[in-house]
C-alpha cells in the first residue's frame, strides 16, 4: 500500500488501526518529497519529523523557528519568533509541519510565478502553472507530498490552485479562522483554509483551525463544529443558484462543459437548480484591485529596509505595482473617487449575495475561467492575470465561504466546481461538495509523476 | 511675567492671536492599547516590554484594550463631549523609525468623542469657553535616543494608549493656554486615567498659531503648527515667540503661509521644519484589522455614573458650601487626597466650632503633611489649645499596654502572623486620646510590646 495516497481521514483511521506508525507515515512522505519535489518545486523548506500528521504549510503562515519567507526575497532570512494561531491549533491536534510551501510573493499572484524562489509546476503537466497564490500547497497535495495543506485566500488563492491542480480547497467565511501570525496581504479579505484530498478532510481541518483566539479581533469566537450526521445527509431539495453572470464571455468552452455536467449531476442527486443574478459581479474585479492594494500599501510599509535586513529593492514587480496602486488610491484628493467608491461597490456585491441567498442555499459555478495555462503565458500582462480570479474575488469582497471540488477534466487538465455559501454556513457547501464527491470518481484521479 | 509682555502686544491692539491646541495624554492602563505588554515603560530596561504586536512583526494583529476606550470616554464626558455610538479606528500612514508598522492606529473621520467644551480662566480671571472638537484614541510610538552618532530605538513605549484632545481655535492669549493645560492635567489625575506628568512626557502639546487684525471675525488664511516640542515650558515660549514673529512679519508686509515650525531652545526662537508643500499625506483609511466600536447609551451612562466629582465642580462647591476663597479652593482641589483631607477636617471642626474658612487658611498656608498630621490635631490647634500631642514615652507605653489587655482577640490574630490588625490597636489608642498620638510612633511601641 502507498501510504501517501490516503486522504487525511483515511490516514487517521489507519493510524488508529495501527496499520502503520507515525514514523512510517512521515518516512513515506519524506521519501516521496525527495523524488517528486525537485520536479514541481512545491516546498521551500522541508522538515523531517518522526511523529505527527505531516502537513504542508503555505510559507505566508508563520512557523516558530522555521524560516518563513512568504515567497519574498525581502524575508529570505526571516525566522519567526512565534507561531501563527493556526499552527498552534494544528500542533494541539498532533499535526506536524513537514514543510513550508512555495507561493507567489506575499501571496500576490494567480500562477505561482511571482515567487522569488522559482515557480511551482503543475503536477498534471509540468509545463503548466499550478495556479496561485497557494501554488506549492496545491501542488503538494495533488502530488501526495503531504496529508493535507494550509493555504491562504484573499481573492481565490486557495480555490483557484485547487481547481487547477485537481484537489479540494476551502476558503472559510471571513472571521472563521484567526489570521494572527499569517502575513497579511489585505487584512479585510484574507482567510486561511484547508487544501485537502477530500471534502471530509477539508471539514476536519476547518474544525481544527477555526475559532477565536483573542488575537484576531475580527475572528468569531465559536469554532466550526463537526457534525458527521449532516455530512452523511443527502442534497435532495437543496436549492442551488446558478449566477448567469458566471457563464458569459471569457469562460473557456471546455471548462463550461465540465462545470455544466457537474451541475447536471447535482440535479440528478436531487438538488433544485435556480437561476440567480449577481448584477454587480462585473465591478468586482475593479473594486478588488482598488481596495486590496490600498490595504497592501499600508500593510507592507513595515518592510522599510530597517528591520528585516533586505531593502525595498528586494520587492518583486507585482508587490511594487500593488503598493503603488494602493498608495495612489488612498492619496488625498483621490480617496473619495477610488477607495471610498470601491468600498461602496463592495457593499453592493455583498448585497447581491444576500439577495441571492434569500432564494437559494448555495451558489455554484466555475472556479477559474480556464484550466491551467502554460508557464509564462500571463506574466507580462497583469490585467489578464487579474481576470483569472474573476469568479473567486466576489466571495472575498462579501466575506462568504467558497469550496473548490474536482469535477472533471478538459484536455487532460483538472477543472474545479465552485460552491459558494452564506456567511458562516460552511456546513452546507461542505455537504453539497461531499455528496457530489461521493457520487463521482474525479477525486480519485491522480497525476502521474 | 509673560502676560505682561503679551499685554504689551495686546495694548498695541492691532492684532489678536488665534490658537488651537492638540494635546496628547498617555493613559496609565495596565497593558498597552493593542497588546498585552505592560504599558508601564518609564525607566524600564529598553525593549523589555515588547511582543510581536507592538514590534509590528509580520502577521501580528491589534486587539483593543477596553479599559483604554473607557478612559477615553471618561475624558470625553468630563469635557462635555458627545460619545459617538459608532466610531472607527483608522490607519495614519507615515514613515518614521520609531513607528514599526509604518502606520499609527488612530482615529480620524469617526472619533470616539466629539463636540465638547470647557471653561478656562484667561490671564485676567475672565472665564473663556473653549470648544473641544474631538477626543480620540490612538497609540504611542517607540522612543528614539540619539547619542554618539547612532540612534537607538526603545519599543517599550510603542503601543502605549494615547488620547488626543483637539480644541477649536478658541485661545487668544498664552495665559489661557497655560490654564487650560493645568486644568486638564488636574482632570486626568482626578479621573485616574493618567499620571499627567509633563516632565515625563505624559502630556504633550501641539499648537496651531496665527494672528489676525483685531475685530476680524474670520479665521486667518494660514496657520503655523508648532510641533515636536517636548516640554510644556518650551511650548509656551514657542507660542509667545511665534505671536511676536508673525505680527512682525505682517507689519513688514509679508504674507504668512501654512507651515510647521519647531523650537530652538538655545536661540530661543522657532524655525521652519516643513512648508505646506512638504506636508505629509497620511492616507488615512479604516483600520481593516479592527471592528467598529459600538457604544450603547446604557454603557455610556454607566461610565458617566462612574465619574468622580470633577476638580472644577469640587472647587465651586468648596466656594459655595464652605465660603472658601477661589484661590484657596483651587489649591485644595489640586489632589483628591488633599480635598478629602480638607473636608474631613472641616467636618471635625464643626463639632468644635472651627469654621471651614479657617481650616482652608491653615491648610493652604501651613501646608501640613497630610499623611502624618491628623485632622483632629489641626482642629485642636485652631481651637487655640496646645496641640497636646502625647510625646512622653512612659505615657505612650501605658496606653499601649492598656489596649493590648483590652483586645486579647486582636493580639491573638496578630501573633498568628496577620500583622495588619495592628491598625485596630492604633485606632483604639487614637479614640482614647482624641487623636493626640503620632501613629508611626505608637506603631513602633506596639510592635515592640507584641514581639
Amino acid at each position: 500500500m502507498d501510504i501517501t495516497k490516503l486522504t487525511l481521514t483515511q490516514t487517521l483511521e489507519a493510524l488508529k488501526r495501527k496499520d502503520f506508525s507515525e514514523k512510517e507515515l512521515n518516512e513515506a512522505y519524506i521519501k516521496k518529497i525527495a523524488i517528486i519535489n525537485p520536479k514541481i518545486n512545491s516546498f521551500l523548506e522541508i522538515k523531517k519529523n518522526s511523529r505527527g500528521i505531516p502537513a504542508a504549510i503555505k510559507d505566508a503562515i508563520l512557523t516558530k523557528g522555521i524560516k518563513t519567507t512568504a515567497g519574498s526575497k525581502i524575508l529570505s532570512n526571516f525566522i519567526p519568533p512565534y507561531n501563527a494561531t493556526v499552527i498552534n491549533k494544528l500542533l494541539e491536534q498532533g499535526v506536524s509541519v513537514i514543510g513550508k510551501t512555495n507561493c507567489d510573493e506575499f501571496t500576490m499572484g494567480s500562477s505561482g510565478e511571482n515567487s522569488a524562489f522559482g515557480t511551482t509546476r503543475n503536477p498534471w503537466n509540468l509545463n503548466k502553472v499550478p495556479g496561485g497564490s497557494s501554488s506549492g500547497s496545491a501542488a503538494a497535495v495533488a502530488a501526495d507530498l503531504c496529508a493535507f495543506a494550509l493555504g491562504t485566500d484573499t481573492g481565490g488563492s486557495i480555490r483557484q490552485p485547487a481547481s487547477l491542480c485537481g484537489m479540494v480547497g476551502l476558503k472559510p467565511s471571513y472571521g472563521r479562522v484567526s489570521r494572527y501570525g499569517t502575513i497579511a496581504m489585505a487584512s479585510s479579505f484574507d482567510q486561511i483554509g484547508p487544501m485537502t484530498k477530500s471534502v471530509a478532510d477539508a471539514r476536519l481541518v476547518l474544525d481544527w483551525i477555526s475559532g477565536g483566539d483573542e488575537y484576531d479581533s475580527n475572528c468569531r469566537k465559536e469554532k466550526f463544529t463537526f457534525q458527521s450526521q449532516v455530512l452523511e445527509a443527502k442534497i435532495k431539495g437543496l436549492k442551488i443558484g446558478l449566477p448567469k453572470e458566471y457563464f458569459g464571455a471569457g469562460l473557456d468552452k471546455g471548462v463550461e462543459r465540465v462545470v455544466k455536467e457537474a451541475i447536471k449531476k447535482l440535479e440528478e442527486l436531487g438538488a433544485e437548480i435556480i437561476e440567480v443574478s449577481l448584477p454587480n459581479s462585473e465591478y468586482a474585479v475593479a473594486a478588488y484591485y482598488i481596495l486590496v492594494p490600498s490595504e497592501i500599501s499600508s500593510n507592507y510599509a513595515r518592510f522599510d529596509g530597517i528591520r528585516y535586513g533586505g531593502t525595498r529593492d528586494n520587492f518583486g514587480e507585482e508587490v511594487k505595482r500593488r503598493i503603488m496602486l494602493g498608495t495612489y488610491s488612498l492619496s488625498s484628493g483621490y480617496y473619495d473617487d477610488y477607495y471610498a467608491k470601491a468600498a461602496r461597490v463592495r457593499t453592493l456585491v455583498k448585497q447581491d449575495f444576500e439577495k441571492a441567498f434569500e432564494k437559494v442555499d448555495v451558489i455554484v459555478g466555475p472556479v477559474s475561467p480556464t484550466t491551467a495555462w502554460n508557464l509564462g503565458d500571463k506574466v507580462d500582462n497583469p490585467l489578464k492575470m487579474y481576470l483569472s480570479d474573476i469568479y473567486t474575488i466576489s466571495a472575498n469582497l462579501a466575506g462568504i465561504p467558497g469550496l473548490s471540488v474536482p469535477c472533471g477534466f478538459s484536455e487532460g487538465l483538472p477543472v474545479g466546481l465552485q460552491i459558494l455559501g452564506k456567511q458562516w454556513d460552511e456546513e452546507t457547501i461542505l455537504r453539497a461538495g461531499f455528496v457530489y464527491e461521493q457520487a463521482t470518481e474525479w477525486h480519485k484521479e491522480k497525476p502521474s509523476l | 511675567m509673560t502676560s505682561l509682555s503679551l499685554g504689551g502686544y495686546m495694548s498695541n491692539q492691532k492684532y489678536e492671536p488665534v490658537i488651537g491646541l492638540e494635546m496628547h495624554v498617555e493613559l496609565n492602563t495596565k497593558s498597552k492599547m493593542f497588546c498585552r505588554c505592560s504599558a508601564d515603560y518609564f525607566g524600564r530596561e529598553p525593549n523589555t516590554h515588547t511582543c510581536p504586536i507592538c514590534l509590528g512583526l509580520p502577521g501580528a494583529l491589534p486587539y483593543i484594550n477596553k479599559v483604554a476606550i473607557e478612559d477615553c470616554i471618561k475624558i470625553g464626558l468630563a469635557l462635555n463631549c458627545t460619545v459617538s455610538e459608532k466610531s472607527l479606528f483608522e490607519r495614519k500612514n507615515y514613515f518614521y523609525p520609531d513607528l514599526p508598522k509604518g502606520y499609527q492606529i488612530s482615529q480620524y473621520r469617526w472619533p470616539l468623542c466629539v463636540n465638547g467644551w470647557i471653561e478656562v480662566d484667561d490671564g485676567d480671571g475672565n472665564k473663556r469657553k473653549i470648544r473641544i472638537n474631538r477626543v480620540h484614541q490612538e497609540e504611542d510610538t517607540g522612543k528614539l535616543t540619539h547619542s554618539g552618532g547612532v540612534t537607538l530605538i526603545d519599543f517599550n513605549r510603542s503601543g502605549v494608549p494615547l488620547v488626543e484632545i483637539v480644541t477649536e481655535p478658541d485661545f487668544h492669549d498664552v495665559d489661557t493656554v497655560r490654564n487650560y493645560a493645568k486644568k486638564l492635567q488636574r482632570l486626568f489625575r482626578y479621573l485616574g486615567v493618567s499620571n499627567a506628568d509633563m516632565e515625563r512626557g505624559d502630556m504633550r502639546l501641539e499648537a496651531n498659531v496665527s494672528v489676525r487684525p483685531v475685530g476680524q471675525k474670520e479665521l486667518p488664511g494660514y496657520r503655523v503648527e508648532l510641533k515636536n516640542i517636548n516640554s510644556f515650558r518650551f511650548m509656551v515660549a514657542a507660542i509667545e515667540y511665534e505671536i511676536k514673529r508673525q505680527i512682525k512679519e505682517l507689519e513688514e508686509g509679508w504674507t504668512l503661509k501654512q507651515e510647521t515650525r519647531g523650537w530652538d531652545e538655545d536661540k530661543k526662537s522657532t524655525y521652519l521644519q516643513r512648508s505646506k508643500e512638504e506636508a505629509h499625506d497620511y492616507r488615512y483609511f479604516p483600520e481593516p484589522d479592527l471592528p467598529e466600536i459600538r457604544m450603547k447609551s446604557d454603557e455610556i451612562g454607566k461610565i458617566r455614573k462612574s465619574l468622580p466629582e470633577l476638580s472644577w465642580d469640587k472647587q465651586n462647591r468648596f466656594i459655595e458650601e464652605y465660603g472658601v476663597k477661589k484661590s484657596d479652593a483651587e489649591i485644595l482641589t489640586e489632589l483628591t487626597e488633599l480635598a478629602e483631607f480638607f473636608e474631613v477636617t472641616v467636618e471635625h471642626g464643626k463639632k468644635h466650632g472651627v469654621d471651614a474658612k479657617a481650616v482652608a487658611n491653615y491648610i493652604v498656608n501651613k501646608k501640613p503633611n497630610i499623611s502624618v498630621v491628623l485632622p483632629t490635631q489641626i482642629i485642636e490647634e485652631l481651637k487655640g489649645k496646645k496641640v497636646g500631642v502625647i510625646e512622653n514615652m512612659g505615657e505612650l507605653g501605658e496606653l499601649a499596654d492598656e489596649v493590648i489587655s483590652e483586645n486579647p482577640a486582636m493580639v491573638g490574630v496578630y501573633k498568628k502572623g496577620k500583622v495588619t490588625v495592628i491598625q485596630v490597636l492604633i485606632g483604639a489608642i487614637m479614640r482614647k486620646t482624641g487623636g493626640k498620638v503620632n501613629p508611626n510612633k505608637i506603631r513602633e511601641i506596639l510592635k515592640e510590646k507584641l514581639r
